[in-house]
């Protein structure tokens, strides 16, 4: 089901006798998971480990009049109920800003609410037990009083003169706001011969991860020290956050992150009730256990992606694109979210929108405002399939106003792959991208004239069927201009630490963690090439900030690119390292010497002279034997920040093939196409599943996921049976292929791939859907698109 | 309210003699009392799958059964399906395909898997998709599942049919 020329060209090996980069071995790590020896939060047991559960507000707003816990107090088995005062005196309160995001605003927030709850779902009280069941039968006994507030709970009303203010002392219920303005938008559109506009409106979803979020928080009084088994992103992040909330060394505190069930940048956050968990194990003197369930997961996850945006597009007779316009708006929850704050998605949006184009106008304007709803923040894409599908969206309008065929209006209109490097219009700087060679591609991939002509001869027969286009940019292996510039103690750098064994074996430390992607498989095959190993010789460890390299985890598509870097050249430094035993040991010049295969060889013959296991022998056992002097170095550590660009931008298009039923109103999805350039492709079976991942949550944005509230703030679709994701029956099958432009910034050239199919996926639906309409003249522009709404678009219903 | 009963089963074949709450779920009890931790919880109400067992040969969601309706049964899990080696070559699919990423679905996802390859030896490709359609996968978008589970089929059907593969 690949495409037929899957990667093109090889490019230049970075390793000397390169057998594993750019080969889609399958990942050592999927072994253990298929025979259900994982490992994940919720399978470990400590001694002595007691269970919390939160009693949560029960509405959008309210005033806790008082909380009476002696009855769940004398529930079996309860070891202690905690309120917000409780956990206060030992967690210090948060307000989630970047410095780098001017005028941004928020209120203090702390682990358990003290005195008001802000949103259904805001943790309260804190309920700690032997067991699970008891905690949760105490649950039940619970009281507390509580009285309704008013709620802000539309964005659109957010900052009206009636509607309350969440946070009085704040003055306002706006949390951050941007203007960006090029100067000659207004010129543009008045010389524009043609100008398009759309209201498109983005559902705000969740991740629903299949493991909820949970950890273990223990804390050991005899030796001051807390330890967090955490299913998260950023194990370092998270270390330094619990040191600074509850006042502790940076040392008192070890966070480890085994298997994560699913993570899609909804455990990269820092929730309170992480705080709160970690409270209770050290007022207990106890490992304390919490697990979200399922209606805790709905509505203390994590959402994303609420925006009306308000878009134009001016173009001239020739077809050229003029200028973009954009006004977003944006609901957040009642406080920006801690540490990477609910303002950077809408900044994103900002910055991305009309990506892929040369264009030299562009204004935008942002609000983001607060609302009495879960708090919101970067979930996968992060802004990228807001910004792509009011790009991409708005590109098709233009297109049809003019009458161009929507493939040949972006081949004409894209930044051209000889301009690089340059800047866009919003201020991206760009290294190096293909979108003419990617539009190329799929051109052919989906073989379009077969296309239209199936499409023109199903028409005749009542059968509608639409081909969408979208072109996209993706912000990959981020510099410190993400969050470092803005105070956030998040690393942009990350490390690797390598060391040979005495049997010729080779471990891995690595800062950046696995949740699935297969990061610890691409560093075994990185490090195995790096230093000459076999892929089998190497055991890649992370999670664990005890023992790895300090560094940033995994976000914004940087675990290929920024861990990979680090793995490459500490691999490459232990091969070094390797050789100068060799000589040593040898009596050879080091010059004449390599490593291949496991084994220490002559360059110039080609001939074995020492395996590696007979080299760590005498390192390690026999060092009597080395000459004087001479000390064997076979642990080495290297770190990678990418300093050359704020980001390093990937790019792609992607296509999609649906069939829309306009008596129903259904969408069947037949199939999608994605060209993707994300740099050298350590292993093309994991990103073209990354890809197929994320095209298929892109997809559920598109056409399913939406948290619904009701006028008061309550979520009225919190399980999993009303929140709908996509399932197998629904899913296309979807080809990837490759186009390598790799980064300059680092020697192995990758770039990031988690993000991108999540970026383009809705913005292609939306484009076939409007395209199998176009024949009505009807059009959708408000996600998820719903066969209530296409049916509305078509008039069919009102 | 933790009064228990007493239950005798079979799990992954070996007799256990076990006092169980009348309320604690199939898949509470594997998980927590026998320590079998490779069945998965993901939304205790019976719609994504992760916690999906066999129960006398059938698959069953392990949060909609309680622990006692097993009493005198015989469950398996996904530990029980690696040790007899039943599935082996569907988990060697799942490998090669790369037809997991977190693995969290992925020993609910087997069991439903096991039962098709079982009972519709002559499954499509899109029987498949609709099979696996009782369970979540958020990570893999489902191709690479679909793909290993007729990788499989293919193969044993190629089998059955005396050709070699």
């Amino acid at each position: 089901m690949n495409a037929p020329e899957r990667l093109p060209a090889a490019l230049p090996d970075v390793a000397a006798d390169q057998r594993y980069i750019g080969v889609a071995v399958p990942r050592p790590g999927a072994r253990r998971l298929v025979e259900g020896r994982g490992s994940y939060v919720d399978d470990i047991r400590l001694p002595r480990m007691a269970h919390v559960v939160y009693w949560r507000s029960p509405v959008a707003h309210c005033r806790i009049v008082r909380i009476d816990r002696d009855y769940a107090r004398l529930m079996p088995g309860v070891l202690g109920v905690f309120d917000g005062a409780d956990v206060a005196r030992i967690c210090a309160p948060w307000v989630a800003t970047l410095g780098h995001l001017a005028g941004m605003k928020s209120a203090p927030q702390h682990a358990l609410a003290l005195e008001r709850a802000c949103w259904q779902g805001e943790p309260v009280v804190a309920i700690v037990a032997e067991t699970r069941v008891q905690a949760e039968d105490a649950l039940q006994y619970l009281q507390v009083e509580w009285e309704a507030l008013p709620a802000a709970t539309h964005m659109e009303t957010a900052l009206a003169a009636e509607t309350p203010v969440i946070h009085p002392e704040l003055g306002d219920n706006l949390c951050f706001t941007r203007a960006l303005d090029t100067g000659g938008v207004d010129d543009a559109f008045a010389r524009a011969d043609v100008v398009a506009e759309a209201t498109f409106h983005f559902g705000r979803h969740t991740g629903v991860t299949l493991e909820p979020r949970c950890q273990i928080a223990d804390w050991n009084p005899g030796e001051q020290r807390l330890t967090v088994y955490h299913s998260q992103q950023a194990p370092h992040m998270m270390q330094d956050l619990y040191a600074r909330q509850f006042g502790l060394a940076e040392s008192a505190v070890r966070v480890i992150c085994k298997d994560v069930g699913g993570s899609f940048g909804i455990k990269v956050h820092a929730y309170p009730d992480d705080f709160a968990t970690v409270a209770v194990a050290m007022l207990l003197k106890r490992p304390v256990k919490f697990v979200a369930d399922r209606l805790e997961s709905f509505t203390s996850d994590i959402h994303a992606r609420e925006h009306r945006i308000h878009g134009r597009i001016a173009a001239s007779k020739a077809g050229d694109i003029l200028a973009f316009e954009i006004d977003d708006l944006t609901g957040i929850g009642p406080y920006s979210m801690f540490p990477r704050t609910s303002a950077i998605e809408g900044n994103q949006v900002v910055n991305l929108t009309g990506g892929p184009y040369k264009h030299q106008q562009y204004r935008a304007q942002l609000k983001v405002v607060f609302l009495n709803k879960t708090p919101t923040c970067q979930y996968r894409g992060v802004g990228h399939p807001i910004a792509c599908a009011v790009t991409e969206g708005l590109v098709d309008l233009a297109a049809a106003k003019l009458g161009f065929d929507p493939l040949a209006f972006r081949q004409r209109n894209v930044i051209p792959d000889d301009a690089y490097p340059t800047s866009g219009a919003s201020g991206i700087r760009l290294e190096g991208l293909s979108h003419e060679e990617c539009l190329r591609r799929i051109d052919t991939l989906i073989d379009y004239p077969a296309l239209l002509a199936e499409q023109a001869v199903l028409r005749e027969q009542g059968v509608h069927r639409g081909i969408g286009f979208a072109a996209l940019i993706e912000l990959t292996n981020p510099g410190a201009a993400f969050y470092g510039v803005g105070g956030a103690r998040i690393a942009a750098q990350d490390g690797a630490t390598i060391r040979l064994e005495p049997t010729g074996g080779v471990t891995v430390m690595v800062s950046v963690g696995e949740q699935g992607q297969g990061s610890e498989g691409i560093f075994a095959q990185i490090a195995a090439d790096a230093v000459g190993v076999a892929m089998d010789k190497v055991r890649v460890v992370t999670g664990d900030t005890d023992v790895t390299p300090y560094g940033g985890g995994t976000w914004a598509s940087r675990g290929a690119g920024i861990g990979g870097e680090a793995v490459l050249q500490a691999g490459l430094a232990l091969q070094q390292n390797i050789l100068r035993v060799a000589a040593a040991i040898l009596q050879r010049d080091i010059a004449e010497l390599a490593v291949r295969r496991d084994a220490v060889i002559d360059m110039a013959t080609g001939a074995s002279l020492m395996p590696l296991a007979e080299l760590g022998r005498v390192a390690y056992f026999r060092p009597d034997t080395l000459p004087p002097g001479f000390t064997p170095e076979l642990m080495v550590t290297r770190h990678y920040a990418q300093r050359d660009y704020p980001f390093i931008f990937t790019n792609g298009v992607q296509a999609s093939y649906v069939e829309v039923d306009t008596e129903t109103g259904f969408v069947k999805l037949l199939k999608h196409w994605a060209v993707e350039d994300c740099g050298r492709v350590v292993n093309p079976m994991l990103v073209d599943e990354q890809m197929r991942g994320a095209i298929v949550q892109g997809i559920g944005g598109a056409l399913y996921e939406e948290c619904l509230y009701d006028d008061h703030g309550q979520l009225l679709n919190g399980s999993m049976a009303d929140y709908l994701v996509p399932m197998s029956g629904e899913m296309p099958d979807i080809v990837v292929a490759h186009v390598q432009t790799p980064t300059k910034s680092s020697q192995l050239g990758a770039k990031g791939a988690g993000e991108a199919g999540t970026a383009g996926a809705p913005a292609a639906v939306m484009n076939a859907i409007n395209n199998a309409l176009r024949p009505f003249d009807a059009a959708v522009f408000s996600q998820p698109f719903t066969p209530e709404k296409i049916l509305r678009a078509l008039g069919k219903v009102t | 309210m933790d009064d228990t009963r007493a239950i005798h089963l079979h799990v992954n074949g070996e007799h256990r003699h076990c006092d169980v709450a009348p309320r604690q779920h199939l898949v509470d009890f594997l998980r927590e009392d026998l320590g079998l931790t490779g069945s998965h919880l993901g939304c205790e109400h019976g719609v994504c799958g992760a916690c999906t067992v066999r129960l006398d040969g059938q698959i069953v969601r392990g949060c909609l059964v309680l622990a006692v309706q097993a009493d005198g049964r015989s469950v398996e899990t996904v530990e029980g399906l690696t040790d007899s080696g039943a599935a082996r070559d569907l988990q060697d699919a799942f490998v090669a395909r790369n037809a997991l990423q977190c693995g969290y679905c992925t020993s609910g996802m087997l069991m439903a898997a096991v039962e098709l390859l079982e009972t519709r030896p002559d499954a499509t490709r899109e029987e498949v998709r609709v099979w696996i359609s009782g369970n979540y996968c958020r990570c893999t978008g489902y191709q690479a599942i679909v793909d290993a589970i007729c990788d499989v089929l293919a193969a044993r059907r190629s089998a059955a049919a005396g050709v070699s593969v």
